[in-house]
């Protein structure tokens, strides 16, 4: 068993062996450090070129990168334009060639349409961190999660983890489902069954559409954002009715664990899916998780960088 | 003390009664359900000859309050299920405003209280029955609804019904679908076929009615949402719910009796009482739907009671609204059409029209004929003909489509949560 990091991309958590999981968590611990200093800075990536691609908005991935990168003394560039290559007339292969063509060592890469960097890593030598897929996979902001579970919990192993709301376009669920299975975590995903994924229970999941019988005996409760903007598919009622029923009150925090801990990677709908008080209540972990993703991006950005030697 | 039914036959076959005997009932519940019953009693009911069967329970009114009232309001709609033998009754909710929100269902549900009888109410599918939106469905469920359903209409839009299934099956209602397909029926006003020719009208083909139910039987299938078809009126919808059936998926269906006993024959003279949605069909539809019912595919019989104003019915075929109202005559047509001419068993019989109705819509069967229950039962004469007379109703609206057809089997009294009302 190899304890170094032998891919040359980071693509999603799905592909990931338990070990190289724990090798980027363990990794992410020494460089969580850094950012504790006066001088938040640290020569590992000095002469490397990181190119941040993000063909869909973002505001927190790319800034957390992109603080990541600099701490690390990369040099860096970021470009954003929305919509697929389709849109501009350009095939995903030409646009891989000219970033190609940039001398990129790594690529930081958010795109809209599943699959996309997947595509984009078979024909380019740079590595690929996926910062967000379609609805597949977000792997570093379930590393990000992990490490925060980690933290606050001491383990993963055997923690009772639990993600409500819109499952069925979250990327972050399902990486985080790869991952904390692999780690040993209980798994419950718990929402309006018209966002539950169909089958989604034969990934190993107990899957609920009770949010009192997901959140009984809870460790981590990840609440992720209901997509007013998805509203033009009729996938429940109201966000009145929403918050009824599935948003996380205080009073049904009673059924966890007296020191479960609440997650969300944002942005968060005060009064939604989640109750003001319970933002900002003592269980809530959510902008540690903010602070936690630099390091793990750090520690990502420098095992790739490692492999190209 | 109480009253006294002397040597009735006491049938319910949800759980296996039948038996000659005399019955108690006291406080309105049955107190002895024993044979040779001595005392002095208040009330004496003579049974001879008479069956006493569980009160009958309606999938399929619509009692027009509120926004209707011009038609009927819950209180007439009550008086025309007492009098058919009704102790209960799913209101179906294209009112204005529709029964999308918890107060209308509150309304529902209140004066069912104060009339002392059972209404289940039945929310829209989508909001203002619009077709776009899925409506509170929690809130309703919460409030008190049984089933979701946007009656009068077919919700053409398939992801909305996907949806909308997935999201009503969360809260364990039953969706009730009105399956027809409109963008093939268009404004077809009786079954298309020889009749319709014959007549000059713009006639609606069996094939709209299977094309909406087969769509529906299918998101069933991918939803795993309890699936109801109303009022089915045709052969090929028959056989598609007996193979959905056999596939083991959570399909039910029901008719109504006018469907059962009358053919597209009758409007020969634009009667608009034989107007209604679906149509009138044919004698090789009603002899699938009689397969139907004594094969078991065919759960239950609801009469799509749907009274309509003289000044509204009274218009050209064409533009006459569909409809015709059927508590207070379902009984003897079921009776005449089944029992009688077709010899159904009165279990079978009792079973469609008493016990599926309450599994369907998932109430406990409060009808029950059974010592310390409520009493919600009816008694009946199998035998005793009658005609049906447009001054003998009860609903606020006659647009019935057996006025002046001859009956065999009526309803003598009905007991309601435990009060007495006598017909004769």
């Amino acid at each position: 068993m190899s304890k170094s990091w032998t891919r040359k991309d980071l693509l999603g958590l799905r592909d990931l062996r338990r070990e190289e999981i724990e090798l980027i968590l363990k990794t992410a611990e020494s460089f969580k450090e850094v950012s504790t200093r006066p001088i938040k800075k640290v020569p590992t990536l000095r002469g490397r070129t990181v190119v941040n691609f993000f063909f869909e908005p973002s505001t927190r991935t790319r800034a957390s990168f992109e603080i990541a990168e600099r701490r690390l003394s990369a040099d860096t560039i970021s470009f954003s334009s929305s919509g697929s290559s389709m849109e501009k007339g350009e095939t995903l292969l030409d646009t891989a060639k000219n970033i190609e063509a940039l001398k990129a060592d790594l690529i930081v890469m958010r795109h809209s349409a599943s699959g996309a960097p997947h595509r984009l890593s078979q024909s380019i030598s740079a590595g690929i961190i996926n910062a967000g897929d379609g609805t597949n996979e977000h792997p570093t902001q379930a590393l990000l999660d992990m490490f925060t579970m980690k933290e606050k919990k001491g383990r993963i192993e055997g923690l009772h983890v639990v993600y409500i709301g819109d499952i069925l376009h979250s990327r972050v669920a399902r990486s985080n489902i790869w991952g904390l299975m692999k780690l040993g975590a209980r798994v419950t995903v718990c929402g309006p069954k018209t966002l539950l994924p169909i089958e989604v229970d034969k990934l190993g999941v107990r899957v609920t559409t009770k949010v009192e019988e997901a959140i009984e005996g809870a460790d981590a409760i990840t609440l992720l954002r209901i997509q007013l903007e998805r509203q033009k598919e009729p996938f429940f009622p109201s966000v009145r009715e929403y918050a009824s029923t599935f948003g996380i009150t205080r009073e049904r925090l009673k059924m966890a664990k007296k020191d479960v801990i609440i997650m969300h990677p944002g942005p968060i709908n005060r009064g939604v899916e989640i109750a003001d008080d319970v933002v900002n209540g003592p269980y809530s972990v959510i902008l540690d998780q903010v602070t936690n993703g630099i390091a793990v991006r750090m520690a990502v950005l420098y095992l790739l960088s490692q492999v190209r030697g | 003390m109480g009253l006294l039914i002397q040597g009735i036959r006491a049938v319910d076959p949800g759980n296996r009664l039948d038996q000659v005997g005399d019955i108690l009932i006291e406080d309105g519940k049955f107190l002895v359900i024993g044979k040779n019953l001595q005392g002095s009693f208040d009330n004496v009911i003579k049974g001879d000859g008479l069956c006493l069967v569980p009160g009958f329970v309606d999938p399929h009114v619509h009692f027009r309050e509120p926004g209707y009232e011009h038609k009927e309001t819950i209180e007439t709609g009550i008086h025309a299920a007492l009098h058919g033998g009704y102790v209960g009754c799913v209101t179906m909710p294209n009112t204005n405003p529709p029964c999308d929100t918890q107060s209308v269902v509150a309304h529902i549900l209140r004066r069912a209280k104060e009339l002392n009888f059972n209404l289940f109410p039945c929310g829209t599918i989508s909001k203002r029955r619009e077709g776009k939106e899925i409506s509170e469905m929690a809130e309703l469920k919460r409030a008190g609804c049984v089933a979701v359903s946007d009656d009068g209409s077919y919700v053409s839009n398939s992801l909305l019904m996907r949806h909308a299934m997935e999201y009503a099956s969360m809260w364990d209602l039953l969706v009730i679908s009105h399956a027809i397909d409109t963008d093939l029926s268009q404004v077809g006003v009786m079954n298309e076929g020889r009749m319709s020719t014959l007549l000059g009208l713009k006639g609606s083909p069996n094939a709209a009615e299977a094309i909406a139910a087969w769509r529906d039987i299918a998101l069933s299938k991918l939803t795993k949402a309890r699936l109801h078809l109303a009022h089915v009126s045709t052969r090929e919808v028959v056989k598609l719910v007996r193979e959905a059936k056999r596939e083991g998926l959570p399909v039910t269906c029901e008719v109504t009796p006018h469907h059962l006993a009358l053919t597209d024959e009758a409007i020969g003279n634009y009667d608009t009482n034989f107007k209604m949605n679906p149509p009138l069909r044919t004698p090789e539809d009603i002899e699938e739907i009689v397969a139907g019912l004594k094969d078991g595919t065919v759960d239950c019989i609801g009469t799509d009671h749907a009274p309509h104003a003289p000044e509204e019915k009274e218009l050209e075929f064409a533009d006459a609204p569909f409809g015709n109202t059927g508590l207070e005559t379902a009984f003897g047509v079921v009776l005449t059409e089944l029992y009688h001419k077709r010899g159904m068993s009165l279990q079978d019989v009792i079973m469609k029209m008493s016990v599926r109705p309450c599994e369907l819509i998932g109430v406990k069967r409060f009808n029950e004929i059974r010592e310390g229950f409520l009493a919600n039962v009816s008694i009946v004469d199998l035998n005793r003909e009658w005609e049906v007379r447009k001054e003998d109703f009860h609903s606020k609206s006659v647009n019935s489509c057996f006025v002046g057809k001859k009956l065999k089997g009526k309803v003598l009294h009905t007991i309601c949560n435990g009060k007495v009302y006598s017909f004769i």
